[in-house]
């Protein structure tokens, strides 16, 4: 048993006449092992706690976790987040290119959009959209106040602070592409279009998928935020039945459940486009 | 001298110069390259003959002076007294005649070796996608690598990966093929494998300009040798004579020590 994991691991036939050398002994970690324990019998003791706590009302949890008004907020986190990422990261591409284009004034533009939606909390962006009207009552004859509905402003206002984070996340990907994959293709004689599509892209999506993903995560809870404003979306569909109930951890519990099932999803979903770009590297991780 | 329209003369360098800020990198280069003959350029680092070849299809742009390949004006264009450059588009397509070889090979990662050679074609060229294959496995025979097309660059060699380079080089079918010190990224058992494919290439009467440290292989396919040294040409002839009988003190220099 020993001399055939030693075998294996050294990749080197032992040959079995060799038995006047010492045999290897693997280092042992008892403290792993008590850690381990340790770890495992407090985590049990947790969950004990959580399912065996009445406070928690499960029962309640079952019955509004599929409830019409609790999928319809859900429906609404869902599209938003999908929504702000797609214009977000066609935003920030755009941002990007700016930033490294040989045009100063573009570069400008780019580096000051942001450096300013990067510095104004999301909470006050919403707030200053919703209340736009202020500034400007009225827009080409229509009254801000119907143009900007509050789903419009959850979008607007959630795409322009997306699209900032968007910009340097793109921007470190194509930045992280060798400056001689773009002269190669130059010198094979391949448009700027094709050379983006083709080459650029591909190898700058291995840098930009993982902390995409990072932002859409974020994005999914991030967009809570927009109860504020009474968008009603998962959260605020569960606020509003709790306000009428009072069985205000049940519901929270409803939200919970609900992201962090869409969050696993989505780290599944990452975890596949990863082993799409990794095409022709043999480091995956 | 009118060596711009004679049939003979595939490149045509006159009085080129170049600098990147301070640095005067090229100080007026004058050189002809002949249909069907191989130049090697020597010299120390930095003394300009990489950038030399990138002026000649124009990845660097020149600061003063002209350059023609096969008749035809890098870059630019002429309008009466001045050189107008080029759009881009015009650029590439001028590109497409001219076979570069880069150091560090530039294959790209994420396509297979086939998919390499055949993305210039395809794309540049717009040939059907099955002639280009058809080419492409053509090439990487010629060069010694028919079983490897599935692979990704970062399963090959080297050696393997600059041959492939030089098959995706030479599936535009260019009238010039230039090499930019294509073997000194590789380890020294690799050497040889990609001369003899270069050294293959000049006997079949390929026209190149080869920027290489290795003076044993400008001795045996060179048609010329250009020392250079200082942004100039500092002596240029026959093998035999710039590698064994220099004239200069520099070259005399330069040899002793690399030799």
């Amino acid at each position: 048993m020993t001399s055939d994991t030693l075998a294996k691991s050294a990749a080197v036939p032992q040959s079995p006449d060799r038995t006047d050398l010492p045999r290897i002994v693997p280092h042992r970690h008892p403290g792993q092992w008590t850690a381990a324990a340790a770890v495992l019998v407090l985590l049990a003791l947790a969950l004990n706690s959580v399912l065996r706590n009445d406070a928690f009302q499960w029962g309640v949890v079952a019955d509004w976790f599929t409830s019409d008004s609790v999928l319809r907020g859900l429906w609404l986190t869902l599209w938003l987040t999908a929504v702000v990422m797609a214009l977000g990261f066609a935003l920030g591409t755009l941002l990007a290119a700016f930033r490294l284009s040989a045009n100063p004034v573009l570069r400008a533009v780019s580096w000051g959009y942001v450096w300013l939606f990067r510095s104004i909390p999301i909470l006050v962006q919403l707030l200053l959209w919703f209340n736009i009207g202020a500034l400007y009552p009225q827009v080409l004859g229509v009254r801000t106040v119907d143009l900007l509905g509050p789903v419009t402003v959850a979008v607007i206002g959630l795409t322009l602070h997306e699209a900032a984070y968007a910009a340097e996340v793109v921007r470190g990907g194509i930045l992280s592409v060798d400056r001689g994959q773009v002269e190669a293709a130059q010198a094979l004689g391949l448009g700027r279009w094709r050379r983006w599509r083709r080459i650029v892209l591909p190898q700058a999506m291995r840098t930009i998928v993982p902390p995409a993903g990072n932002m859409l995560i974020g994005t999914l809870k991030g967009t809570s935020i927009v109860s504020v404003i009474a968008v009603q979306d998962l959260l605020y569909s569960v606020q509003l039945v709790h306000h009428r109930t009072y069985q205000v951890v049940p519901m929270l519990m409803v939200a919970t459940l609900w992201y962090t099932a869409v969050t696993s999803l989505l780290g599944i979903g990452q975890y596949y486009v990863e082993k799409h770009y990794a095409r022709g590297t043999e480091r995956t991780r | 001298m009118s060596t711009g329209s004679d049939t003979d003369v595939m490149v045509d360098i006159r009085d080129v110069h170049k600098s990147f800020g301070p640095l005067h990198v090229l100080k007026g280069v004058d050189l002809t390259v002949r249909t069907g003959e191989v130049t090697v350029v020597l010299g120390p680092s930095g003394s300009g003959k990489s950038t030399l070849l990138r002026t000649v299809n124009h990845l660097e742009k020149v600061d003063r002076g002209l350059i023609s390949v096969d008749g035809d004006l890098i870059g630019y264009r002429r309008s009466g007294d001045r050189l107008r450059e080029l759009p881009e588009r015009e650029v590439l397509r001028q590109r497409t005649r001219i076979g570069f070889v880069f150091q560090d090979f530039h294959l790209f990662p994420h396509l297979t070796v086939l998919e390499n050679i055949t993305e210039a074609p395809v794309s540049a060229l717009k040939r059907p996608r099955r002639e280009a294959v058809d080419t492409a496995r053509r090439l990487l025979e010629r060069v010694g690598l028919a079983d490897r097309a599935g692979a990704f660059p970062r399963q090959l060699s080297g050696g393997q990966q600059q041959r492939v380079a030089i098959a995706r080089a030479l599936a535009l079918e260019p009238r010039l093929l230039l090499f930019d010190e294509p073997t000194s990224a590789l380890d020294p058992e690799l050497v040889g494998e990609v001369l003899d494919v270069i050294g293959d290439l000049a006997r079949q009467g390929t026209t190149m300009i080869v920027v290489t440290h290795e003076t044993g292989f400008a001795r045996e396919v060179a048609d010329t040798v250009v020392f250079m040294d200082d942004g100039r040409i500092v002596e240029q002839g026959p093998p035999g004579d710039v590698l064994d009988r220099p004239r200069h003190e520099r070259t005399r220099a330069f040899l002793s020590r690399v030799l």
